[in-house]
């Protein structure tokens, strides 16, 4: 019984060394967690932040004619070609990486004439944020997603004006449509040239519509009008059509696997190839689901994703090794000091008739207690540094996976070995009278 | 250090040496011999300042580096300034030279020209003249399997393929009553506007259609201050035409940017905090192992001052050594990391030295004083007595 009384009283007369070797366990542990859990997630993360590019899958009728667009100035008739149908839309949420189709929005072009005006208009019908479901799912989708770096100006309720379009402040945007009505946008450059303010009303072939909001892009669509998908199928006399659809989804970056043909593919490759979120995969899949269509990645998004994701998952991951080697260091660090100051007590240990072995696993057990207290409590510290991370950079949930923890565990106690190694054997080594005498 | 020629000079020569100023070198030597008799303690304690500084500094260089080359790495998203000829006018000649001579060599300006052609069966299709050279650096992305080299080579959009030239067999396009004859020399795909799209090269382009470019687009280097400027200077230099960011582009860039730094910002301070705990727990020992030292000095009666001067000094000598050569080392990690992540060596930045050196001095007195603190209550009887 003599071994756990020397433990336990050595925690009890050092307070002071152990609380500091603890300290130092604790926080070493606190970084390494939130780093590796920062570094797992970041990918996802910044795969997330991508998405503010606007979608990287675009579908079209398989037998599509060409589009004759010159500077957003489509000088096709609108009413040619091929379309997709409305209805089959919602079944892009019925997709095998459903999950990962962040939003899509329908684009229905039409050309229109304004009251006053000599030059013919392009008119958008689009989702802004249509609610739709599937099965017996409920989800809403729309160019409010897709296409991020849409704002709107549009007077709010009381009368001020709000600049907002960013999905985070969906409840009190302000200025655009509802999916449902026939209000409309109005790109702000042709909004300037006809001297349009939100509130106004615009003659549009015949109609008068209620211009909800004054919209800015950078593209071509602030030469343009943005109207509800049904609002622009009525007017091109064509229910349920919808030229295009700009899909939004999260990707894995590509590899070899990934830009392989389905066809020459073997079944168990093909499975895993399917079963990957690749937009490839993802664009088989859209084709799969929507008839007679046809699915292409947008390649300026899509293929330079995987670049950026990769620069900056790479330098987290190395981030992350300095952090792991600092907490190493950190945690030796400690431990060496705490045992070398106890040189005396070795010496008189030993002077007593203690062997090596008995000293140092009295040494070993001490600091696995320490590895063990200091570990639980750096993980802990170490996820809640995380979430506060995630959520104050991200806003959103940084989670550690539980799996992460006897793996923290076993490394805290591998790491205080490792440091207290060296010094044990220094200080078991140490003559005992040399020691006792207080030299050294 | 004491070397052995130092060791061989003669009694009058060591005299000599101390008696302009005893108190210096007693000092000088008291830090040296510290140093030396206990070679290992001290060894440890700089290897651990080595270290946190060296950490340190490729925080720092990487945290101020790492944007420039995330955003060089952006730039493979293509255009994020264009300039469009107001209205279906086109751009004055000089539009391309004055954008350069701007904006300088480096950065990559592409002229766009448009117009809109018949095929040989009636259909309408965009034909655009640009310069290849130029288009291929500027938009990584465009999946092409083989670039026009001849003056009437054609890079054909994958879907306008299907209109004009089936079996890539030599084309006929008209514009206004003129034809010409094209080889299809290379299919383009992009999943966007281009691939219902016919290219040109410009001067063949302009000697067919005699249409000048109305569009050039830009890739601007910089940050989203720097662009902007940029755009300012351009609008001012080119009244005749609309010069506008493409937001989509650089809020896209910015976001990611942003959140990245963030990031970034955050591991560089976890990281640097716990290296300079390191040095906290390293440096701390060792003060503190050296009580009899301590009490040694007080019992000869040395002032407090000097005790504590002499243990700042010791401090603030190992915090000067460990900085500098951790700060090598460091630019040393930085560049490696550059070089593995970015394939472009982090340049060194020397700016970053004060910092690490403030910071190893600043880690350094506090982990001296703080055991000081707590040794100064204790009378030198009860160190030196082992207690």
């Amino acid at each position: 019984m003599m071994f756990p009384r020397l433990v336990y009283e050595s925690f009890r007369h050092q307070p002071r060394r152990k609380l500091l070797a603890g300290i130092a366990i604790t926080l070493g542990v606190a970084v390494a967690t939130a780093m590796i859990a920062v570094a797992t997630d970041i990918g996802d993360k910044i795969n997330r932040e991508l998405r503010s590019y606007g979608a990287n899958l675009v579908v079209t009728p398989q037998e599509d004619t060409l589009d004759v667009e010159v500077g957003g100035v489509n000088l096709k008739p609108p009413s040619d070609g091929a379309f997709l149908n409305e209805v089959d839309l919602p079944k892009i949420r019925g997709t095998f990486w459903h999950n990962n189709i962040v939003g899509f929005s329908p684009m229905l072009p039409a050309t229109v004439k304004i009251a006053g005006e000599a030059q013919d208009v392009t008119l958008f019908g689009t989702y802004f944020n249509k609610a739709l479901r599937f099965g017996k799912e409920d989800f809403s989708t729309g160019v409010r997603i897709t296409h991020p770096w849409w704002r709107v100006q549009g007077s709010c309720g009381d009368g001020r004006l709000a600049r907002s379009g960013r999905v985070e402040d969906l409840p009190d945007a302000c200025g655009w449509p509802h999916d449902d009505s026939q209000d409309i946008l109005v790109g702000e450059r042709l909004a300037a040239k006809l001297g349009k303010k939100p509130g106004d009303m615009l003659d549009v072939s015949g109609r008068q519509l209620a211009i909800s909001g004054i919209l800015s892009t950078g593209g071509a669509e602030d030469d343009q009008i943005v109207a509800p998908l049904a609002l622009a199928q009525q007017l091109l006399g064509k229910p349920g059509a919808v030229r295009r659809v700009y899909v939004s989804a999260l990707t894995k970056p590509p590899d070899a696997l990934s830009v392989r043909d389905p066809k020459t593919m073997t079944p168990e490759v093909y499975d895993r190839w399917y079963c990957s979120p690749y937009v490839e995969s993802i664009a088989y899949q859209l084709q799969e689901v929507i008839p007679h269509s046809h699915a292409e990645q947008i390649r300026q998004v899509a293929q330079n994703e995987g670049t950026v994701l990769a620069r900056i998952k790479g330098l987290m991951l190395l981030i992350t090794f300095a952090a792991l080697f600092a907490s190493a260091l950190a945690v030796s660090a400690a431990m060496a000091t705490a045992i070398y100051e106890r040189r005396v007590e070795v010496g008189l240990m030993k002077a007593l008739g203690a062997g090596n072995l008995a000293v140092s696993s009295i040494f070993f057990a001490e600091a696995l207690l320490l590895a063990l207290v200091g570990g639980i409590a750096g993980f802990s510290a170490g996820a809640l540094l995380a979430r506060q991370i995630g959520r104050s950079i991200f806003s959103s949930q940084i989670s550690i996976e539980p799996v992460l923890f006897p793996v923290i565990l076993a490394i805290a106690v591998f790491v205080t070995f490792a440091g207290s190694a060296a010094a044990i054997r220094r200080a078991v080594k140490f003559d005992p009278v040399f020691a006792l005498r207080g030299e050294g | 250090m004491i070397t052995a020629s130092e060791m061989l000079l003669s009694s009058k020569q060591v005299a000599d040496r101390r008696a302009p100023g005893p108190h210096v070198s007693m000092f000088a030597r008291m830090l040296l011999r510290a140093a030396v008799l206990r070679r290992r303690r001290a060894a440890s304690a700089l290897l651990a300042m080595i270290v946190a500084a060296a950490v340190a500094t490729a925080m720092m260089n990487l945290y101020v580096d790492v944007q420039a080359k995330l955003r060089s790495e952006f730039r493979n998203y293509g255009a994020n300034v264009v300039i469009v000829a107001k209205d279906g006018q086109t751009l004055p000649t000089d539009a391309l030279t004055k954008v350069e001579s701007v904006l300088g060599a480096k950065t990559l300006a592409v002229p766009f020209s448009y117009a809109v052609a018949r095929s040989k069966d009636g259909q309408s299709v965009v034909v655009v003249g640009t310069d290849f050279a130029r288009a291929r650096q500027l938009n990584h992305w465009w999946k092409v399997n083989h670039w026009p080299e001849a003056p009437d080579d054609a890079l054909v959009g994958m879907r306008a393929a299907t209109v004009v030239s089936n079996k890539r067999q030599p084309f006929e396009l008209s514009f206004q009553g003129k034809t010409i004859q094209l080889t299809p020399a290379g299919m383009l795909q992009t999943g966007a506007g281009e691939d219902s799209r016919i290219y040109l090269d410009q001067s063949e382009f302009r000697q067919w259609t005699g249409v000048a470019p109305s569009t050039i687009e830009i890739a601007a280097n910089g940050t989203t201050a720097e662009v902007d400027a940029s755009i300012r200077q351009l609008a001012q230099l080119l009244p005749a035409a609309d010069v506008r960011p493409v937001r989509q582009i650089m809020e896209g860039e910015a976001n990611v940017l942003t959140k990245t730094r963030a990031t970034l910002y955050a591991s560089a301070t976890l990281v640097i905090l716990t290296s300079a705990l390191c040095v906290l727990a390293t440096l701390m020992g060792w003060v503190f192992d050296r009580r009899r030292d301590f009490a040694i000095m007080k019992a000869l009666g040395a002032s407090e001052r000097l005790v504590n001067g002499f243990f700042a000094a010791e401090a603030a000598a190992l915090g000067v050594i460990g900085a500098i050569f951790g700060f090598f080392i460091g630019i040393g990690v930085a560049a490696w990391i550059g070089r593995v992540n970015f394939h472009a060596p982090v340049v060194p930045r020397f700016s970053v030295f004060p910092y690490v050196l403030a910071g190893s001095i600043t880690v350094a007195l506090i982990s001296a004083i703080l055991p000081i603190v707590l040794l100064r209550r204790v009378q030198p009887a009860i160190i030196l007595r082992g207690e």
